[in-house]
This record gives structure tokens, sequence and C-alpha cells, in this order.
């Protein structure tokens, strides 16, 4: 069986936010460059209060010129066998500059840890061109799992 | 739930089997159709294996209304790939567990591989399967550039530790940064200790899942065993927090181990 190649690269800090979103200067967008935040709405989002079943659409139109405003987002609140968590971002320029979870369980002391965990803020070198890229994340989640879920709705909405 | 066509691709994020499953699909096209397929299978497999849910086989054969030799056959072929990962791990690994048979610990692992199998089929040959965070890589993910999946610390929610590239990889983590320990070593009955988090990279998600849960039950004797296995590698984080690579879990700045620094 082929081995895995694998290269491991400089441990990364600074907190990376994931999924197929994906930060970069503007002008680097292109095949297999990272793409830069849609700026402008495509879709109608759904509700706050929508089911998190619900099927959202949001389009994401091709990158355009990032928008220099700033503007907050709420994603979903995803059900988790945990409790609800629902998280809202900032985003200003077309990049994500905060996230934080606004509804998170709160049952025991490891749950009210999730704050922290959900105030993501993406370091400038961590989206330079030449930096590590993370396109996803391994880990023993639950409630993460949630919040990456809400997240998601979040960028489908901005 | 959401989702979202990018420039070279598309990505379904789909809340199922007691997590959240996200599909990335890197291949031009349009993949709704796939994202309904796929997503479809794996509430099937939900509703066939899930221990929450009392009309499913799983929970029928705990119940004694159901004998596993008349289950559904899928059910049949995961007991009967459990059985075989049980040998294989000295039971570390194992579905038998003190409050009866739960093959949770495999279903999840084999689901996602099978969801790649299955985006495979329909056409896709570049994308991710995650299933809370055990995640089956296909191809890559930009034309010319590998995946890079991040390996998160269990001591410090969204940080990372370190990250591995590759193609046509998985990678699995388990232990108990979360939720507190939720992996019992079946031959103490005791959760066990000793490991904050395993992670472990090789072809295949469900053997990797099934090793990186073998390894956390057995505990910090772990290291040996993940040693020797072929064609895998390991990154194990002890309770005190120390990251120990298995030798060729190549790290980057010759450092003695991804220190949580």
């Amino acid at each position: 069986m082929r081995r895995v190649l694998l290269a491991i690269v400089t441990t990364v800090t600074g907190l990376v936010l994931l999924l197929s979103f994906k930060t970069s200067p503007a002008g680097t967008a292109g095949a297999g460059a990272a793409v830069v935040l849609p700026s402008t709405k495509t879709s109608t989002p759904p509700t706050p209060a929508a089911s998190p079943s619900s099927t959202t659409a949001a389009r994401a139109a091709a990158p355009a010129s990032p928008a220099l405003a700033t503007k907050t987002v709420t994603g979903d609140a995803v059900d988790t066998r945990w409790g609800p968590v629902q998280v809202k971002i900032t985003v200003t320029g077309g990049r994500i500059t905060a996230a934080v979870a606004v509804v998170y369980p709160d049952s025991n002391g490891r749950d009210q840890e999730i704050n922290a965990y959900a105030v993501p803020t993406l370091e400038q070198e961590t989206v330079s061109a030449n930096s590590a890229h993370i396109d996803m994340v391994s880990g023993a989640t639950y409630t993460s799992d949630g919040y990456i879920a809400s997240l998601q709705s979040a960028l489908n909405k901005v | 739930m959401p989702t979202s066509t990018q420039p070279h691709g598309a990505l379904h994020v789909e809340p199922v089997m007691g997590t959240v499953f996200t599909l990335a699909i890197r291949d031009p096209g349009s993949w709704d159709d796939a994202f309904a397929e796929v997503t479809a299978w794996l509430h099937g497999v939900d509703r066939m294996f899930s221990t929450y849910r009392a009309d499913s086989d799983i929970s029928r054969i705990r119940a004694g209304e159901l004998s596993a030799a008349a289950a559904d056959p899928l059910v049949r072929s995961v007991l009967g790939r459990c059985a075989a990962y049980e040998d294989e791990t000295d039971r570390y690994f194992t579905a038998n567990l003190p409050g009866g048979l739960d093959p949770s610990g495999l279903v999840k692992g084999w689901a996602i591989e099978r969801a790649s199998q299955l985006l495979r089929e329909l056409g896709s040959h570049n994308h991710a399967v995650n299933g809370g965070g055990d995640i089956q890589f296909a191809g890559e993910a930009a034309p010319g550039r590998p995946w890079r999946v991040g390996i998160n610390d269990p001591y410090a929610k969204g940080r990372l530790l370190t990250s591995v590239t590759g193609r046509d990889f998985a990678i699995a983590t388990s232990g108990s940064s979360e939720r507190g320990a939720h992996i019992v070593n079946p031959h103490t009955g005791k959760a066990a200790a000793g490991l904050a988090s395993v992670t472990v990279v090789g072809p295949s998600i469900e053997r990797a899942d099934v090793y990186a849960t073998a390894a956390v039950a057995m505990g910090s004797a772990s290291s040996t065993w993940l040693e020797g296995l072929a064609d895998h590698d390991a990154l194990v984080v002890h309770a005190d927090g120390t990251a120990i690579p298995t030798s060729r879990f190549a790290l980057h700045g010759g450092s003695a181990g991804a220190s949580r620094g």
C-alpha cells in the first residue's frame, strides 16, 4: 500500500478557520489559490430561527473586490448532542476578523471553555500567501462540530 | 444544511450521526445531487446503527428483539469488521462495551470512508469527507496543492499542534479533548487514562479511526504498538501535554516533539 506522503509544517499558533472558506490577500485568488470571501449577498439568508436541518443554498458569487466595510452575521443555531451552538462572525474587508459562539452548551466547565475556543482571529501572517493554509482540522470534538456548522451557515449568509 | 458553491468546488455541512459531517468537493461542477445522495445514505446509516434510536437494528439487537444474523447485511458487515478489529487490537477496540453492543466506534469511520467512495462513484476525485474531525481525503485540495489538515491541541481549543499534508489519505483523532474521557479500556472497564489524544494518519479512515481509539484505550503503552503499525503514523498527546510522534511522523524544524508551545 502506498505510504501516505507526510509533510509536517511548522506549528500553527494562530487559530485557523477551516472548511472551504479560505481567506487570502486580495489578488491571489485563482485556481488552487485561496478564495476571497464574497462580499456581496447573493441569496436571501434563512432566518436565524430556521431549523438546523433546513437547507440553505447560499450561492457564492465569483470573488469580487473585497469590501472594506465591517459586517456582522449570525449563523444558524445548530443542535449538538450537548445542546445548541450558534456562532456570530465579523467580516471586515472580505475577511473574518472575529468569531464568537453566542449560544453554546454551558452545563459544565468544559463547555464554558468553548467560548475561549470560539474567538478566532485570523492573523495576517496566517493567511499570507506563503503561510500554512489549513483545509480542515482533525480533533476529538463534539460541540466544536456544531460550532463549525453554525460558522458555515454564517459564512453562507455573508 | 448549508451548501455553498465555491469557485472550484462545493461544500455541504450536514448534522448526522450525533456529529457534523462536512463534504468538501474540489472538482468543478454542480454537486447538489451528489450531496443529496450521500447525506441520504448517511442518515440511513444513522437509522440503522444509532444506539439513540429504539427502532435501529443495533437497538433491537441490544433489546433482544433481533438476532445479529437476521439484521441488515450492512449491520452484519459492520459487526464482522468490528470482530476482526477486536482480534487485531487485542480487544482494545471493541464493539462489546459494558453497556451492550455498540459498534459506534467503527460506524463513523466506516461511514466516512463509504461516503468518500460514493463521491468517487459519483464523479468526484478530489474531496474531503469530515465526520466530526475524522477525515478521509481524496485527491488534492486544488490542482497541484495537497490537502493540509491541522491537528487540534487537545488542551487549547482552536489551537493547532501541527499540520499534515498529503493526497489520498485519512486522519483520525480520538481522545478526551472535549467531553472528558469517553473511551473505556475494555480490559479494566474503566475510562482510559494517560493520553489526551491520539491522531493516526493512514490510507483508510476506518482503520485509522480504529487504531486511534484502540491507542487511547491502551494508554501510555500504545506508543510501541503504534510504532509497529504498517502504513500508519501517529501523534500521541499524553495527559501531561507532551506530544510524541511515531518515528516516521516527521516534524518540521527538528524539534524532538510537537511541543505545545
